[in-house]
């Protein structure tokens, strides 16, 4: 039995000690999520993100958007009458780290995609109060004046894929996400074809209506008109996801 | 502080430990008051245990008792399930005060016909309030909270133009499955004369004065194979329901903002431009996000925000 000045008197044994009480909360709080079979819904359709949305989450991050806009939708009435469907976790499973956030100074952007039109978004993040007169948020104008910068897409992707991103290298990674998400997807997700991919999306969609250039607001844009698509809810029972909790 | 309060209250137990040779600590016992709390908080968690989900048990995890939520699930099945607040949600959508008292609205509406909502005034009073929200929360980001729009932008609900027609029947189609508003760029296509002669054509339709020669050459250049300006505006330049083309022959303008120019320059340029880089607009699709009975609401809210036909 240790006595409690002997605890007292020597720091290191008191922070070893402090650790091992500390970390007895968090474990009994996270360790069972990960073998309760509820946590993450079964739901089609969700995959990772292509290049150039993934380039658009990363300037996403890099602005800080998250700072003011959470991508939450709590299951509460008045959120689902303005937001749309409450967020599922399986809809964040890909994204390290997820983009839930925590306040909201802005309004929650977990299903903006589709909302708006992108002519819409490049005018809003330019200027907001030009849509929106009421609007604080920040103009972003360099996004459409600054080229898209993506010469280490492969590396982000890679380092993504480290964490339990299902993006492919080899031929057997590819043939499994043809297996899941269907050839079409897991064609997007191939490391080995990631600048042809963004280069393809981004000049097939024209997100910022410059046709002859690839810049930020493309990849910003891409990655805002994908949030909170990826699940058709119309294929789903709504009693099937009380299920999952 | 503590050396004060031992000589006024007397002696104060110690932990008995000494440090450094004479430093002491006093041992003041918790208020009672705080303790019993605390052990109140402790007898809550375990009350809670038994009747809320809470403790994992390998896969799952306990439920509770006696806590069944019932609600109606997609298929109208009544389902019951443990409490949990997905389930809570949907029973409060589905029997909640508010749920109940727009439903009796809702029933009436979803079969009513357009003509009957815009003549019953109960029913136009709670298209109103009730559409406001759905429109703020959906529509004024690009139309604005009065419908407004944005010139060059997102068109204006308040007027009495019309791009994809304004009778109820149009404006359900035009919510319900989006729009895409295109104007190819002719800035190729024509040379730079060609499109200062059509924009001082198109200004002449609407009554505004300018070069005659110039308009006379642009007329050839819209009127005919040259520019086909017809195609979608038709030859009498009124514009195409079909193809979401402009009236050019009214003072109502959406893309160039003619009636911000302050002189004859800045009108002309504002028309030019339109010409020279085409016009792509996308309204987006609601079927998806908005269900029938709010899309119908927001139809009537949005006749009646104009002149609707």
């Amino acid at each position: 039995m240790i006595k409690h000045e002997s605890i007292e008197t020597n720091a290191g044994l008191l922070i070893i000690l402090t650790m091992i009480v500390i970390s007895i909360g968090g474990l009994v709080e996270i360790v069972p999520l990960f073998y309760i079979n509820t946590t993450v819904e079964k739901v089609e359709g969700v995959r990772p993100y292509s290049p150039l949305e993934l380039r658009g989450r990363d300037i996403y991050q890099r602005e800080g958007c998250y700072l003011c806009h959470s991508q939450m939708i709590r299951p509460f009435r008045d959120e689902w009458l303005r937001y749309g469907h409450y967020s599922l976790a399986a809809e964040s499973k890909y994204d390290h780290p997820f983009q839930w956030g925590s306040k909201r100074t802005g309004p929650d952007l977990a299903r903006v995609g589709g909302k708006y039109s992108n002519e819409w978004h490049v005018a809003h993040l330019l200027n907001p109060r030009s849509v929106v007169p009421q609007s604080i948020m920040p103009n972003y104008p360099w996004l459409l004046e600054t080229d898209l910068d993506y010469s280490d897409i492969a590396e982000r992707m890679r380092a993504l894929k480290k964490t339990g991103v299902p993006y492919s290298e080899t031929q057997e990674e590819y043939d499994r996400n043809v297996a899941e998400f269907g050839a079409e997807v897991a064609d997007k997700l191939d490391i080995l074809n990631a600048e042809e991919n963004l280069m393809k999306q981004a000049l097939d969609n024209d997100y910022d209506g410059q046709r002859s250039r690839v810049t930020e607001m493309d990849a910003l844009v891409a990655y805002l008109q994908v949030l909170g698509t990826m699940v058709d809810f119309s294929k789903y029972n709504e009693g099937y996801f009380t299920e999952f909790r | 502080m503590s050396e004060e309060k031992a000589k006024t209250q007397g002696a104060v137990q110690t932990t008995g430990h000494a440090w450094d040779g004479d430093l002491q600590e006093f041992n003041n016992p918790l208020p009672a008051w705080w303790l019993w709390a605390f052990y109140g908080t402790v007898l809550f968690a375990v009350v809670y245990w038994i009747f809320y989900p809470a403790w994992p048990v390998g896969t799952g995890y306990t439920t509770g008792v006696m806590n069944d939520v019932t609600f109606v699930d997609s298929d109208g099945k009544k389902m019951t399930t443990h409490w949990n607040t997905r389930a809570l949600l949907l029973k409060e959508m589905q029997e909640g005060e508010e749920a109940q008292l727009t439903r009796k609205y809702l029933d009436r509406i979803d079969k009513a016909g357009f003509a009957e909502i815009l003549g019953d005034a109960e029913l136009m009073a709670f298209t109103r309030s009730y559409a406001k929200g759905v429109f703020g929360d959906n529509c004024a980001p690009c139309h604005g909270a009065g419908g407004t729009g944005v010139i060059g932008l997102f068109p204006n609900l308040a007027d009495d133009d019309w791009l994809w027609g304004g009778t109820p029947q149009d404006i359900h189609q035009t919510i319900t499955h989006g729009r895409y508003g295109f104007m190819p760029a002719f800035g190729e296509a024509l040379s730079d004369q060609q499109i200062d002669d059509v924009a001082d054509y198109v200004l002449s339709l609407s009554g505004h004065d300018v070069d005659g020669a110039a308009a006379a050459r642009g007329q050839q250049v819209f009127q005919t194979e040259v520019g086909g300006c017809y195609y979608c505006h038709t030859h009498a330049a009124t514009g195409l329901k079909s193809q979401g083309s402009a009236n050019l022959t009214d003072r109502i303008w959406t893309i160039a903002d003619v009636p911000g120019a302050r002189t004859a320059e800045a009108r002309h340029a504002a028309v030019r431009r339109v010409i020279e880089k085409g016009v792509q607009r996308r309204m987006p699709a609601w079927s998806d996000r908005l269900d029938p009975a709010q899309i119908k609401l927001l139809t009537v809210y949005v006749h009646e925000l104009g002149g609707g036909q």
